[in-house]
C-alpha cells in the first residue's frame, strides 16, 4: 500500500510544480496572499481549508486560467519542470496542466465521443485513428470504457452526473496533459459517483501529478500523499496527510480538522 | 357597511381586470382585420403563374380589354437579391461584432457599443434609407464610384445591412451570454486558444439562437420599405445577372406600396396578393423562430 | 523579478499577457465588427450634414420654423423651404398615437402579467407579438384600403356629430367643412397607436414580470384586491421599466413612414383638423423624396437629419431610462 509510503521517509521526488510568492487578485481584492509551495511528480496533494479560502483561485492560477475572469490578475511564479508557466504561452500551459471543473461540464452539443476528442481535434490533431486510439486509452484510464463504449454517439450530456463528471476527466486527459488540477471533482455528486472518483484519482497517480481542491478532509484524508491547508488566502501547512492529519503542527489546522470552525 | 365597501373593492378589482381584457381584445382587432383582409382580397390572384410571372402592365378594365393580372416574380427576385446583398455584409459584421459584445465586451467601451446598438435599432428606417444615399451620392461625387450605384439594388442592400447590423448583434450577443461560463472554461481548460474556444464551442453551443437571430433580422430587412423607396425604387423587369448590381429592381414590399398607391384595379388586386404572400412569409418565420427560441429557453426575449 | 511579501493595499504590476496571436487577430476582427455598429451612427450624422450643407447654409435655423415647402419659383412665390408642417404633423400623430396605445399597451401588460389565467397567457401573448410581425408597408395596405374608407364614411362623420360639438375641448373633433376623406392625422395616430403596441406591451411586460413576487404576496397578504396588488405594490416597482417602454414606442411613432404616407394625405400644411390631410417628416421624405432634385432634395435631408435628431434624442432617452433597471438587460429592438 502506499500508506506505507508515506510512513518511512520518501525519498527525495523532483518536484512537478513549483509555486513561488504567488498572490491573485480580483480587481483590487487579493485573494491569494504571497503563496509559496512545492507539488510532487506522481501523486495526489490535496488542498483543504474553508470555503472562501482561496483554494480554487489558487489552482486556477497554475493552468492560468484565472486570468480570464474580467479583473483578475495573479503575480509570482510557478514553475512547471523549472519553467515559469506566467512566462509561455497559456494556451500551451493548459495543454499540460489539465483541469476538471466543480460542476461536471461536458460540452452540450457533443457526443461523448466528441467530446473526449475535442481536445486533440481543436488542438489540430485530425488523424481520425489517432484519435480514436487516445479516446479509447482515455476513457478505460477514467474507467468509463466499459459504460460507454455500446453508446458512443450517445450526447454527453445524457450522462449521469458522475458519469458525466468522469467524462470529464477523459477529456482532460485525452490531450495528455502531465498534472491534473481537480477543483472539488465531487461536490456535485453522490456517494457513490464520489467513491469512484476516489478510486479513479489514486489510479491516476501512477502517471499524472494530481492536485485536488476539496472542503471534505476524509476524501483528502482517502486519497492524497500531501494535504496543504489554505486559510484566508494563506498556506497554513503542509505535509505528509497523515502528519497534518495526526499531527499537526500549527494550531489553526488543528481547529480546522476537528472541526472547530469552517 | 363594511362588507359593502369589501364588496365594491372587488367590484372594482373585476372591472379593471375586465377593462384590461378588453385591451387585449382591441388590440387583436386590427391583427385579425389584417389577416382577414389579406386572405380574403389576396387568394384571388394567388395561382401558379402569380408566382411565375413578372409584374402586370397597369390596366383599367373599364377602358380596356384583356387586362392581366401578371405575377410577383420580378419582385421575389428582388426580395431574395436585397436579402442575399443585406445578410452578406450584416450577418458576419453583426455575428462577429455579438461575439466581441459576448467575449471581450466585459468593460466600459463595451457598454457603449452595447447603448450605440440600442439606440441605432431605433433610428427610422427612412432616415437610414437618406443616409445610404447620402454615402453613394457623396462617393459618387467623389468619382470613386459610378453614379449608377446610388439608386440601384446595392445601395438598398447596403441600408438594410444597417437596419440588421445592431439588431444581429444584439442578438448573437444574448444568445452567446446564454451559453454557460463553465462551457468556455473548459474548453479553455484543454489548452485551446481562445478565439477556437469561442468559434468552434462557444458559439455551437450557441449556435440555434444565434441562428433565430439571424433569421429574425432577416425577416425584419424582407418586410422593409422606407429605404427601397429612396434606393432601389422598382423595376417592371426581371433581373439582369450581366448588367449589375447597379441596376434597380422591384421588392414585394415596395410592390405592394407603388401597386397601393395607383388606381388600377389589377395590380390593386396584385397588391393584396403580395400583402398575403409577405404577411405568411412573416408570420411563418416570426412563429418559428419564437419556437425554436421557447423549446431552448423557456421564453423567446426579443421583441 | 522579486517576490517579497505584497504591501497590503498596494498592488503589485500583474503578468505580462501575451496574446495567442490567433486570439490578437480574433479579438481586432470581432472588435472591428462591434465598432461597425459606432461607425454607422457617427457616418450617419456626417453624411447628412454633409450631403445637406447647401441646404443648411441656405435657410439656416428658419428652416425649424418655416411653413411653405416650395420648390417652384413662380413671381409670385419663390423657393422656399420650412419644416414647420411636417415637425408638427410627427408630433400630432405620435401624440394621438401615444394618447391611444399608451393604455392599451399598459392594460394589455397588466392583464398578461397580473390577471391573465395561465392557460390565457399564452396564446394571448403569442397575438400580440405576431401583431410585432407584421410589416409596415401590410399595415399601409390595410390602412389605405380599409381603414382609410372606414374613417372616412363611419368614424370621422360620427365623431365630429359626437365629441365634435362639445365646445371647446370637442375643437380638434369638429365637424369638417369639406367632408371627410378619412385620411389625416387622426388616422394615422391610430394606425401608429396599433403599431407601437407590442413594443410598448412587451417592454412593460418585461418590468412587470421583473417585480419580485414576495412584494405581490406581501401585498395580497395583508387582503388587497389583484388590483389593488398591481396598483399598490407592481406598479410602483415597474413605472420605470414603463416609462422606458413608453418612450421607446415613441421613438417608433416618430420614426413609422410607410403605414403613415399612405393614410396621411401628404398636404404641407399645418391641418387644422384632425379629419383634413397632413404630413409628417417621415411621410413627406417618403412622398417627395424620388422625384426631387437639387435644392429640394437638400432640403428633404436636412428634413431627415431633424428626424434623425428627433429619434436620437428619444431613444437616448429611453435607453438611459432602461438601462438602470436590471432587467433590460440585453433588450433587443
Amino acid at each position: 500500500m502506499d500508506e506505507s509510503g508515506t510512513l518511512v521517509a520518501s525519498p527525495p521526488r523532483s518536484a512537478k510544480l513549483q509555486v513561488e510568492g504567488l498572490s491573485a487578485y480580483y480587481g483590487s481584492k487579493q485573494v491569494i496572499q504571497d503563496l509559496s509551495i512545492d507539488f510532487d511528480d506522481k501523486s495526489v496533494t490535496a488542498i483543504i481549508g474553508p470555503s472562501g479560502c482561496g483554494k480554487s483561485t489558487f489552482i486556477r492560477c497554475l493552468n492560468r486560467i484565472h486570468e480570464t475572469v474580467p479583473r483578475a490578475r495573479a503575480t509570482g511564479r510557478v514553475l512547471l519542470d523549472g519553467e515559469d508557466v506566467y512566462t509561455i504561452d497559456p494556451v500551451r500551459v493548459r495543454r499540460r496542466v489539465g483541469m476538471v471543473f466543480q460542476k461536471p461540464n461536458p460540452f452540450p452539443t457533443m457526443s461523448i465521443y466528441g467530446n473526449v476528442a475535442s481536445g486533440l481535434r481543436l488542438n489540430g490533431v485530425r488523424k481520425p485513428a489517432l484519435v480514436q486510439e487516445r479516446v479509447i486509452r482515455s476513457l478505460k484510464q477514467a474507467a468509463m470504457w466499459d459504460e460507454v463504449k455500446e453508446h458512443l454517439d450517445a450526447p454527453g450530456v445524457s450522462l449521469s452526473g458522475g458519469q458525466q463528471q468522469r467524462l470529464c476527466i477523459a477529456r482532460a486527459l485525452a490531450v495528455e496533459p502531465e498534472v491534473l488540477l481537480m477543483d472539488e471533482p465531487c461536490s456535485a455528486l453522490d456517494p457513490i459517483a464520489t467513491s469512484k472518483i476516489e478510486d479513479l484519482i489514486f489510479d491516476l497517480k501512477r502517471d499524472y501529478a494530481v492536485i485536488i481542491v476539496t472542503h471534505n478532509m476524509q476524501q483528502a484524508a482517502r486519497v492524497a500523499d500531501k494535504t496543504a491547508f489554505l486559510y484566508l488566502g494563506k498556506l497554513i501547512e503542509y505535509g505528509d496527510t497523515k502528519e497534518i492529519f495526526e499531527r499537526p503542527k500549527v494550531k489553526l489546522t488543528e481547529s480546522y480538522i476537528t472541526g472547530r470552525f469552517g | 357597511m363594511k362588507f359593502d365597501r369589501d364588496t365594491r373593492r372587488k367590484l372594482f378589482s373585476h372591472v379593471v381586470s375586465v377593462a384590461c381584457l378588453l385591451c387585449v381584445g382591441i388590440a387583436i382587432i386590427p391583427l385579425g382585420s389584417i389577416l382577414y383582409e389579406s386572405v380574403l382580397k389576396g387568394i384571388v390572384v394567388i395561382n401558379w403563374s402569380f408566382f411565375t410571372e413578372n409584374q402586370p402592365l397597369p390596366c383599367n378594365p373599364q377602358f380596356q380589354s384583356g387586362c392581366q393580372f401578371g405575377g410577383i416574380f420580378n419582385s421575389i427576385e428582388g426580395t431574395l437579391l436585397l436579402i442575399g446583398i443585406s445578410a452578406a455584409i450584416a450577418l458576419p459584421l453583426g455575428i462577429l461584432g455579438g461575439i466581441y459584445l459576448s467575449e471581450f465586451g466585459r468593460h466600459r467601451f463595451g457598454d457603449s457599443l452595447r447603448f450605440f446598438a440600442d439606440v441605432l435599432t431605433g433610428v427610422p428606417s427612412i432616415v437610414v434609407g437618406i443616409v445610404v444615399f447620402s454615402l453613394f451620392f457623396l462617393l459618387a461625387q467623389q468619382g470613386l464610384i459610378p453614379t449608377n450605384y446610388t439608386l440601384s439594388v446595392l445601395s438598398a442592400g447596403v441600408a438594410l445591412s444597417f437596419i440588421m447590423i445592431p439588431i444581429v448583434a444584439r442578438t448573437c450577443e444574448e444568445a452567446l451570454a446564454l451559453v454557460p461560463n463553465s462551457t468556455r472554461e473548459a474548453a479553455l481548460a484543454l489548452g485551446v486558444p481562445k478565439w477556437k474556444a469561442v468559434t468552434s464551442i462557444v458559439l455551437s453551443t450557441g449556435r440555434s439562437a444565434v441562428m433565430t437571430g439571424a433569421l429574425l433580422a432577416i425577416a425584419r430587412a424582407t418586410g422593409e420599405t422606407a429605404p427601397l423607396i429612396i434606393l432601389d425604387a422598382g423595376s417592371q423587369f426581371s433581373f439582369q445577372p450581366s448588367a449589375g448590381l447597379h441596376q434597380p429592381t422591384s421588392s414585394l414590399p415596395f410592390s405592394i406600396y407603388n401597386w397601393v398607391q395607383s388606381a388600377y384595379p389589377n395590380w390593386i388586386a396584385d397588391a393584396w396578393g403580395a400583402t398575403l404572400v409577405l404577411v405568411v412569409l412573416m408570420l411563418g418565420i416570426s412563429v418559428a423562430a419564437r419556437l425554436a427560441l421557447r423549446n431552448k429557453y423557456g421564453e423567446g426575449g426579443v421583441v | 523579478m522579486s517576490h517579497g511579501p505584497t504591501v497590503a493595499g498596494v498592488t503589485p504590476p500583474p503578468h505580462r499577457r501575451r496574446t495567442h496571436p490567433g486570439d490578437l487577430i480574433f479579438r481586432g476582427l470581432s472588435g472591428g465588427s462591434a465598432v461597425s455598429v459606432l461607425a454607422i451612427f457617427v457616418l450617419s450624422i456626417i453624411l447628412l450634414f454633409e450631403a445637406s450643407r447647401d441646404s443648411l447654409s441656405r435657410w439656416g435655423l428658419p428652416f425649424l420654423w418655416g411653413q411653405v415647402w416650395n420648390p417652384n419659383a413662380t413671381p409670385l412665390s419663390p423657393i422656399v423651404f420650412g419644416a414647420l408642417p411636417a415637425i408638427l404633423g410627427t408630433l400630432e400623430t405620435s401624440f394621438l398615437a401615444m394618447l391611444i396605445g399608451v393604455p392599451l399597451s399598459i392594460g394589455i401588460a397588466i392583464f398578461l402579467t397580473e390577471l391573465s389565467p395561465g392557460w390565457l397567457r399564452g396564446p394571448f401573448s403569442f397575438v400580440i407579438e405576431l401583431l410585432a410581425a407584421i410589416p409596415s408597408v401590410v399595415f399601409g395596405i390595410w390602412g389605405a384600403l380599409f381603414l382609410v374608407p372606414y374613417m372616412g364614411t363611419q368614424v370621422d362623420p360620427s365623431l365630429a356629430a359626437t365629441i365634435g360639438r362639445v365646445p371647446l375641448l370637442g375643437a380638434p373633433f369638429a365637424p369638417s367643412p369639406v367632408g371627410y376623406t378619412g385620411d389625416g392625422s387622426l388616422t394615422a395616430g391610430i394606425i401608429l397607436a396599433i403599431m407601437v403596441i407590442p413594443t410598448i406591451s412587451s417592454v412593460s411586460r418585461e418590468a412587470f414580470k421583473a417585480v419580485p413576487n414576495d412584494l405581490r404576496e406581501a401585498a395580497l397578504s395583508l387582503g388587497a384586491t389583484r388590483w389593488e396588488t398591481t396598483r399598490l405594490a407592481v406598479f410602483p416597482y415597474a413605472k420605470r421599466g414603463v416609462l422606458g417602454a413608453i418612450t421607446l414606442g415613441l421613438g417608433r411613432a416618430v420614426g413609422e413612414t410607410i403605414a403613415v404616407v399612405l393614410v396621411i394625405g401628404n398636404s404641407y400644411t399645418i391641418a387644422k383638423s384632425l379629419y383634413a390631410p397632413a404630413v409628417s417628416i417621415a411621410s413627406w421624405i417618403a412622398n417627395t423624396f424620388g422625384e426631387s432634385s437639387g435644392l429640394e432634395r437638400e432640403g428633404l435631408l436636412e428634413l431627415g437629419l431633424v428626424l434623425l435628431g428627433i429619434s436620437l434624442i428619444i431613444n437616448v432617452v429611453a435607453r438611459l431610462i432602461l438601462r438602470r433597471s436590471v432587467f433590460t438587460e440585453g433588450m433587443g429592438t
